[in-house]
């Protein structure tokens, strides 16, 4: 059921699954490119490395879960699912378009991989919270991963989730924040008082590692021991970069919203080569 | 009802394994049995609605099948989208029990006073509603709920109400229940103002009039079937419920008649008006301001059918 992938090969992958979300902005003209490509690390290390799945038995009790709880961060997702052969590459076409099964937020039965439907901020954790009861309650080893964003953080639901995960020891419950330091409306820390992230987390119960979530090495050496502490549940605080690996995209909230031109698109193609 | 539920439940979890009971922090006394004897699948999620509704549907895609309980308006609206995306999205086996539907919960305040619920949960694609009228349609309930595939809503009154019915009700979701059989109007009851309605059926009969009490548990499905019969054969109907003008059962049989070319002037509506109580009273007290009194209705159903020369 897993795979080795190299170091090398899951770089790789990450390179192809940002050139797949660029020409997915572009064809669907969609926004959210940015927060596409600033999770795209995160979900090639668990996908090629962390996570014990099987895209063609994807929903067998005892595979690994992953909820996308940043919806709006679904290229990546989509792109990665593909490169890991959940689908063909060639589904990632119907990307925003008429009839297609690819939405701009995920959509739950239409695809395999796709077990939880979000879009709506605040609730992923919460329903992963559910999912890790029931394995727990069945004695299966998978484990739950959610990965929100760091404006994500400004729901109250999430911390409701957090003060109950940290109740009943949910070692199997791993979150992940994409912690690009930009939402809707700008800075992260200049829209609420978000900081120190970190020590909230550690203050809810949970144990903490704070990585840069664009390294490989880090991140696996991260999410390669877990549960980070037995009978808590783990967070990972990966400080990413909005638009990671398009040098015009990144770090700037336009690339929330903007849909990238023809010749944008080209450049970003340019500069997503392999090394 | 409450009561009736939780007995009902405990039954059902001792061969159901995968029966699970979620609350928000409120069932004291009521839920103690169901925790004692089943502590491992009963979870005290705190006071975290919205929480709760996402991790009974995260338990529900994992194969477990909760029921959710608490109070009517915390059940249904703190967590609304919740419900909508996480449960009904994902057709989610989740039973989202209520108690307090209406002014049950009468002194509390307009806080606790759940008169939207049935408007709210019956507008989401998946949901089935149903509002049982006494203790006997809880327990049914309870247990047609658990083997009923999908979203289910149960509002529940709260405690003392009387049985109404006999222990062997024949029950099935989206089966209207008869109570009895009448010829000239037909008075079409869900939820806790079954008893009223009861009572409201005896005076117009001795007052010469032949009435049909429907119990329409489940307000959505509907009972297609029964409605159809209903508008055909009765020159005048009037739902009656604890609930809002807006939305509710009235609404429900407005649309079905609208929909399927009934005469709807036959139909007319008695709810609660449009407005928030500030005031402090009872259930009954709080009930007759809204002019849902059995005297009141009475008076009423009178008055409307002289209006539509029927008496």
């Amino acid at each position: 059921m897993k795979e080795l992938y190299s170091h090398h090969e899951i770089q790789q992958r990450a390179i192809l699954i940002r050139r797949h979300v660029v020409k997915m902005a572009f064809e669907g003209k969609t926004s959210h490119v940015g927060s596409s490509l600033s999770c795209v690390d995160l979900l090639s290390a668990l996908y090629f490395r962390i996570m014990t799945i099987d895209p063609q038995n994807w929903n067998e009790a005892n595979v690994d879960r992953f909820i996308l709880s940043k919806g709006h961060g679904v290229m990546a997702w989509f792109a990665t699912l593909a490169e890991r052969g959940f689908f063909s590459t060639e589904t990632l076409k119907e990307y925003a378009q008429d009839g297609g099964r690819l939405a701009e937020h995920p959509s739950h039965g239409l695809l395999p991989g796709i077990k939880v439907s979000t879009g709506s901020l605040g609730h992923g954790l919460s329903v992963g919270l559910g999912m890790a009861l029931a394995k727990k309650m069945d004695q299966s080893p998978s484990r739950i991963f959610v990965l929100l964003s760091d404006g994500e953080c400004n729901e109250g639901s999430v911390w409701e989730a957090a003060m109950y995960a940290t109740h009943h020891k949910l070692d199997n419950l791993i979150a992940l924040i994409d912690y690009n330091k930009i939402q809707a409306m700008g800075r992260s820390n200049e829209v609420n008082a978000l900081e120190p992230l970190r020590d909230k987390w550690r203050a809810f119960g949970w144990a903490v590692e704070e990585i840069n979530g664009h390294n490989l090495d880090e991140i696996l050496k991260s999410l390669e021991h877990l549960p980070f502490q037995s009978g808590k549940p783990s967070i990972v605080v990966a400080h990413t970069v909005l638009g990671k690996g398009v040098s015009f995209m990144e770090d700037d909230l336009l690339w929330h919203y903007q849909v990238p031109s023809e010749i944008q698109v080209k450049q970003a193609l340019e500069e997503l080569k392999s090394p | 009802m409450r009561n009736a539920f939780i007995q009902k439940l405990m039954e059902l979890a001792e061969h159901e394994r995968d029966l699970i009971l979620l609350t928000g922090d409120l069932g004291f006394k009521v839920l103690d049995k169901f925790r004692d004897k089943y502590p491992k699948r009963f979870f005290n999620i705190g006071v975290a609605e919205a929480n709760m509704a996402s991790i009974a549907a995260g338990l529900a895609l994992e194969g477990k099948r909760p029921f959710m309980y608490s109070i009517a308006t915390f059940a249904t609206m703190r967590c609304y989208e919740q419900i909508r995306n996480d449960i009904c999205f994902h057709k989610a086996n989740v039973k989202i029990v209520s108690v307090g539907g209406g002014y049950s919960y009468g002194p509390n305040g307009p806080s606790h006073h759940a008169l939207t619920d049935i408007a709210i949960m019956r507008a989401l694609p998946e949901m089935t509603v149903i509002s049982p009228g006494d203790p006997i349609e809880a327990a049914c309930a309870t247990q047609a709920a658990y083997h009923y595939p999908g979203p289910v809503y149960i509002r529940l009154g709260r405690s003392n109400e009387p049985v109404i019915h006999p222990k062997d009700l024949k029950f099935e979701v989206g089966k209207g229940i008869i109570v009895q059989e009448g010829e000239d109007i037909a008075l079409i009851s869900t939820g806790n103002m079954l008893e009223t309605v009861v009572s409201v059926s005896k005076s117009l009969s001795s007052l010469g009039l032949s009435v049909r009490v429907v119990s329409l548990h489940t307000v959505k499905p509907l009972d297609e079937q029964l409605l159809k019969d209903c508008f055909t054969n009765f020159p005048a109907i009037f739902t009656i419920e604890e609930h809002s003008i807006i939305g509710g059962l009235g609404s429900a049989l407005l649309e079905f008649a609208v929909q399927n070319d009934f005469n709807h002037s036959k139909l007319k509506c008695i709810a609660v008006p449009d407005h928030t109580i500030h005031e402090t009273g009872s259930h009954d007290y709080l009930k007759k301001i809204c002019g849902l009194s059995p005297e009141q209705i009475v008076e009423r159903i009178q008055k409307t059918m002289k209006e539509l020369h029927l008496c």
